[in-house]
């Protein structure tokens, strides 16, 4: 009968957030000794494994390679019991090779591939638990692996969505929000300069409301890259603990 | 800020599906009241004061309803003694999930500063969440979710005032939950209790709705009616084709018949008859119920017969002697209907019903039944102490429920309207019962009016065009104060002429998406009653700011044009402007000035012009089609003391008012094209669909019986033939056949530009039109405004108004609203006529047949602009003989037969026998015929009503 009221009269949302509150964000670095770099990421219920090789000699054919930087490949994956529905999610579908591209493009944007030319950068995220903000949970993760990693780059990238619902935006939309009919756009910022790396919407919003929305996106990504700077410097005073012993 | 996770199950479509929700706890939702220091509330809700004088409560206390609280006593908590309630966040998603109506009434309730509720967001304060326990219902945790909450309220009160006076007191309808409640140390009362121990308004008792419990004392144990099937079975009936779902229309005439319209699309059957007591099965009027058909030998016909539930009697009978007289009509007749039997309720659609109370015969009763106003409606079972004080008054009730085996729905009373026969008593019934929303504008829609005293900014000084040196005036009909439309016309040096429109800017001062817009979005339209205005728009705007008066500064909306002297358009422009009107004319005294050719001052001028112009557009509209119909106006002249209407006038055209209409349909015209140019799929615009052929058969018939023609292929043809219909020796002939016309035509309605590819104007015999001139009266104009604004860049444009489907859902608003604005008018003139013959006594008069029925004729008196009916057949009387001839239509009474367009003389009277519809009865004079017509009464004033024939 009556959907869910996604914004109460006095402002909380279904989960008990105001309009820009961001949910929980926990993250771990260096997960995987193997890999070069490796983050897990809670953005709330989200969660999300990033694993980053490279950079190194491009696979494959060489073709591929470009002489002035490097390549960088994603893969984005979703696991079989991340929905609430189980559901078999074979590679390369549509969804998953869109994901992919687009996180190639943000970290086309951030990363200083002019410094390794002819060689690669792999970097694969996979979603363990999805309820709402999958793009910004992978990016996020994937930025906090680079950095494992120890590759150059601009700056963080913080990545956030923001919806719009009864003339108010929304920061860090969950599942139901997500699929409650109204608009979202995803964002990708590099919040120290303030550059966009990415901007994504796909449904249908009046102009006038198109700044207030990304005002929204913007001061919640600039709140995530607080917390991301927080996990990194943790991360090294626990390393840098344990390497002057 | 803390956080926990709840995890719910849902099944969707027979799958299990576990769906993992956060919740987060906070630290920062504060108590809302005023004597709370810890709390960091801005501006706290509930007042320190909070007093509601009651004998069980001594002191200050703030109220906590439990969901069904809420839910059933609605009307209790709407009331205005009621005031500091905390509204629990588990009731109000509760109550939103039961019923939208009551949620929406209790969400108004919040949002009125006076009243003083306070939402508390409890599932998300750290120390009210509650989890729900192994093996508890979500009943039982909801319950206990508000004792947790009330008992925090009790303990950070207590802490706050240090131990002070004021208390919680929880509210509730259930036994267990207030004994429960008492074991944590709460102050619990049933709502009842609390109610009757109100010492400021003892009336309040009576609005106590009856909760399931207290039904079981009044009615009977028989059953009276099969039970309904649950939803469950109903739905899966309704998909495998056992049952069909529809609104039940009740019968007027027969309160043992009714019709459900059967929603769903290109079904054989769209509508099923539904006779008899059990059948109907306590479906009321507008409430989608689920029907079973019976097979096609049980298929009956529907009964002419006129039923009038008039059992004086409180008692559960049932009804045999009705069972048979349907059995006899549905043996003979042929035109047998698809019948069936109500099996289950869907949606309840039911309202607060008018009507009057029909008293016991026990004096000491407290139960009684309501005689609802609309004759649809079943009578309602209410109790109530104060039933002497009630007779004779209108009121209003609320069905709470209808019990299978009670014979009438149970019900309680809300409100007093006021003694019937009342003029403010009757106008105010006539309102509620055409939906016609009329409360005072409230404080958020009066915060929106521009501050006082007001005068026109430097900015607009910039932005809009100064036409304040040009020769304005308004043209209207005496007493107008709401003017939204100005003329003028001057002579360019170039010999052509220029006209402008200047239409009121109210959307200026109304934005799109606040609180004034909406409730005029709402309103729809402004209701001309006798005597009285509902306005669309706050006073303010609508009598003084918007109001083109003569001799001030007023914003306005220009459509300004270049045209020829053959009143051929050469340039058409928009714009935003300043007026200054030169005169506010009645149409009398326009007409005066264009007569008077001593006059020779600029706006007389300025009116020679327009008149003249608007001649031409005249001619050049009639030649392509346009249609001049006619229908009986009257105006009351009221007196201006006791407000009853003193005499009855037919409305009189001058020359002018053909003026005015000519350039505002000009204008609507422009604008329209205008606006469909720049906005093809968000116009809004009006149409008026071509009638089918059919509905012209009684046109060509009365004309035929007059050896005349009338074509009615295309509107110029049929333009042309109604001109031609004169009759020598009868003028008024002219006048009836056009009052027929206007029956036969379509009604008028808005849609949008976007969804519908037929824009034809038939009356207008434009290809395109809309509404662009009374936008201090009509809500669909202000949008046309808006979008002209827009399309001429004067004006930033919003989402809703490029959205189509919020437009048509708006469009089917605004055209409801009218059609219920228009027959409330219907019913307003119909009780001042009342009023005016009541005073008269009785008059006879010389009336023409407007239609000939089976066993009645219509008759029309023009001087009154009045429509009755008299009637050849009586239940008491053996009926005269009739024969009716559907070719004529004739009707043939003995020996004398009606044509239609004869003259009849007529006495007529007021019937106030049933004092809830009281009605004009005519009875003939002339032509004589024994046993029917009547001896012509003598016409006194005060002589009582003789006791007429029917």
């Amino acid at each position: 009968m009556a959907g869910l009221e996604l914004l109460s009269d006095q402002g909380y949302r279904l989960d008990g957030r105001k309009a820009p509150e961001l949910r929980k964000v926990q993250a771990r670095m260096s997960v995987f000794a193997q890999a070069d770099g490796s983050a897990y990421l809670e953005q709330g219920n989200t969660k999300a494994l990033a694993v980053v090789y490279g950079p190194h000699e491009t696979r494959g054919s060489r073709s591929k390679s470009l002489h002035d930087r490097a390549v960088i490949n994603c893969q984005y994956s979703m696991a079989t019991f991340s929905t609430a529905e189980r559901k078999r999610r074979p590679h390369g579908d549509r969804k998953s090779s869109e994901m992919s591209l687009h996180l190639k493009q943000t970290f086309e944007a951030a990363v200083l591939t002019e410094l390794y030319p002819r060689s690669q950068i792999d970097i694969y995220v996979k979603i363990l638990q999805a309820d709402g903000g999958n793009y910004s949970a992978c990016v996020n993760a994937a930025t906090l692996a680079l950095v494992d990693a120890g590759i150059p780059m601009r700056d963080y990238v913080c990545a956030c969505t923001a919806g719009f619902v009864e003339d108010t935006a929304l920061a860090d939309l969950c599942h139901a929000e997500e699929s409650g009919g109204g608009t979202s756009l995803a964002l990708a910022l590099l919040p120290r300069s303030g550059n966009i790396a990415l901007l994504q919407m796909d449904a249908r919003l009046h102009q006038d409301h198109l700044s207030a929305l990304m005002e929204a996106a913007m001061t919640a990504c600039k709140g995530l890259s607080k917390v991301l700077d927080g996990v990194v410097r943790q991360h090294l005073e626990e390393v840098s603990v344990l390497t002057s012993e | 800020m803390l956080k926990s996770k709840t995890f719910v199950k849902k099944t969707r479509s027979g799958g299990v599906l576990k769906i993992v929700r956060e919740h987060y706890l906070r630290d920062d939702i504060w108590c809302g009241s005023e004597v709370c220091k810890e709390c960091k509330d801005e501006a706290p809700v509930l007042q320190e004061d909070a007093c509601i004088e009651s004998n069980l409560c001594s002191y200050p206390h703030y109220l906590i309803p439990d969901t069904n609280v809420v839910l059933h006593q609605i009307d209790i908590l709407e009331d205005n003694l009621i005031r500091n309630v905390i509204i629990l966040q588990t009731v109000l998603q509760e109550v939103r999930h039961r019923s939208a109506t009551v949620y929406k009434r209790i969400k108004d309730a919040i949002h009125d500063k006076e009243k003083h509720f306070y939402t508390f967001t409890n599932e998300h304060h750290r120390e009210t969440f509650i989890e729900r326990e192994q093996g508890e219902s979500a009943n039982d945790r909801n319950d206990r979710a508000i004792r947790v909450a009330a008992k925090w309220y009790t303990d950070h009160l207590a802490k706050a005032t240090d131990n002070g006076p004021l208390k919680v007191v929880l509210l509730t309808s259930d036994r267990a939950n207030k004994e429960k409640a008492e074991q944590c140390g709460l102050i619990v009362y049933r709502c009842e209790e609390y109610i009757k121990s109100l010492i400021g308004n003892p009336e309040l008792v009576d609005r106590l709705a009856l909760t399931p419990d207290d039904q079981n004392e009044i009615t009977g144990s028989k059953l009276l009616f099969p039970e309904h099937l649950p939803l469950s079975r109903i739905q899966t009936g309704i998909k495998n084709g056992m049952f069909l779902q529809g609104t039940f229309h009740a019968n007027r005439d027969n309160y043992l018949e009714g019709t459900v319209f059967i929603h769903r699309e290109g079904a054989v059957t769209n509508e099923v008859l539904l006779q008899g007591f059990q059948n109907l099965n306590r479906a009321v009027h507008q409430d989608v119920v689920a029907v079973e058909l019976f097979p096609k030998e049980r298929w009956v016909a529907p009964s002419s017969v006129v039923l009038q539930d008039d059992n004086p009697d409180d008692e559960d009978a049932e009804e045999d002697e009705t069972e048979t007289e349907n059995k006899s009509v549905a043996a003979e007749s042929s035109a047998l209907k698809p019948t069936g039997r109500v099996v289950g309720i869907i949606k309840r659609n039911w309202r607060p019903y008018c009507g009057m109370l029909s008293q016991s015969q026990i004096k000491e009763a407290t139960r009684h039944l309501f005689t609802p106003a609309d004759r649809r409606i079943p009578r309602i079972r209410i109790e109530t102490r104060q039933a002497a004080t009630l007779v004779g008054q209108r009121i209003m009730v609320a069905i709470d429920g209808w019990p299978k085996n009670s014979r009438y729905p149970n019900g309680h009373f809300v409100k007093n309207l006021g003694t019937a026969g009342d003029k403010e008593t009757e106008t105010e019934v006539l309102l509620l019962e055409h939906d016609v929303p009329h409360q005072p504008f409230s404080q958020a829609v009066l915060s929106f009016l521009p501050k006082m005293p007001w005068s026109i900014s430097e900015e607009e000084l910039k932005v809009r065009a100064d036409l304040r040196h040009l020769f304005v005036c308004s043209v209207d009909p005496p007493g107008c104060t709401d003017i939204d439309d100005a003329l003028h016309c001057r002579e360019l040096e170039n010999g052509n002429l220029e006209v402008g429109v200047h239409i009121a800017d109210v959307s200026h001062f109304i934005r799109p998406g606040n609180a004034l817009d909406q409730e005029a979005a709402s309103r729809g339209t402004t209701v001309y009653l006798c005597g009285k205005r509902i306005d669309m728009v706050p006073e303010l705007l609508s009598s003084n700011l918007c109001s083109l008066r003569s001799n001030v500064e007023r914003l306005a909306f220009s459509c300004i044009w270049e045209m020829n002297n053959n009143a051929e358009i050469i340039k058409t422009h928009f714009t935003k402007s300043i007026i200054n009107s030169k005169a506010s004319l009645t149409y009398a005294e326009a007409q005066m000035r264009i007569d008077d050719t001593t006059m020779n001052d600029d706006i007389t001028k300025s009116l020679r012009g327009l008149n003249k112009l608007a001649k031409i557009l005249k001619g050049r509209r009639i030649d392509k089609g346009a249609l001049t119909l006619s229908s009986p106006e009257v105006r009351f002249h009221i007196d201006s003391e006791t407000h009853d209407p003193i005499d009855l006038q037919t409305k009189e055209l001058m020359e002018t008012n053909s003026m005015v209409e000519e350039f505002m349909l000009l204008a609507n015209i422009s604008v329209a094209q205008k606006i469909y140019d720049e906005f093809s799929e968000c116009a809004l615009l009006r149409k008026h669909p071509a009638p089918p052929p059919s509905n012209y058969d009684i046109l060509i018939k009365a004309a035929n019986s007059r050896d005349l023609e009338i074509h009615t292929d295309s509107a110029k043809a049929l333009a042309d033939s109604l001109n031609n219909a004169t009759i020598e020796r009868f003028p008024y002939f002219n006048t009836l056949l056009r009052i027929l016309a206007t029956r036969c035509m379509m009604q008028a309605v808005y849609f949008c530009s976007g969804m519908d590819n037929d824009f034809h104007h038939y009356g207008l015999a434009s290809p395109i039109y809309t509404h662009f001139t009374s936008p201090i009266r009509r809500y669909s104009d202000i949008i046309v405004h808006r979008l002209l604004a827009v399309a001429i860049n004067a004006d930033s444009t919003y989402p809703d108004l490029m959205d189509k489907h919020k437009q048509s859902a708006l469009c089917s608003n605004l055209n409801y609203r009218h059609k219920m604005a228009q027959y409330a008018q219907r019913a307003s003139v119909a009780f001042h006529t009342q009023l005016f013959f009541k005073n008269r006594g009785i008059i006879n008069e010389e009336g023409f047949i407007l239609f000939v029925r089976k066993n009645a004729i219509i008759i029309l008196i023009p001087k009154f602009g009045l429509e009755g009916t008299v009637f050849f057949e009586n239940k008491d009387k053996p009926s005269p003989h009739l024969t009716f001839d559907t070719e004529g239509p004739t009707l043939k009474v003995e020996e004398h037969i009606f044509h239609m367009f004869d003259k009849v003389k007529v006495t007529i009277s007021l019937d106030a026998s049933n004092i809830q519809h009281q009605r004009i009865r005519m009875a003939l004079i002339e032509p004589v015929i024994p046993g029917v017509s009547v001896p012509v009464p003598e016409s006194e004033p005060e002589a009582k009503k003789p006791k007429l024939d029917r």
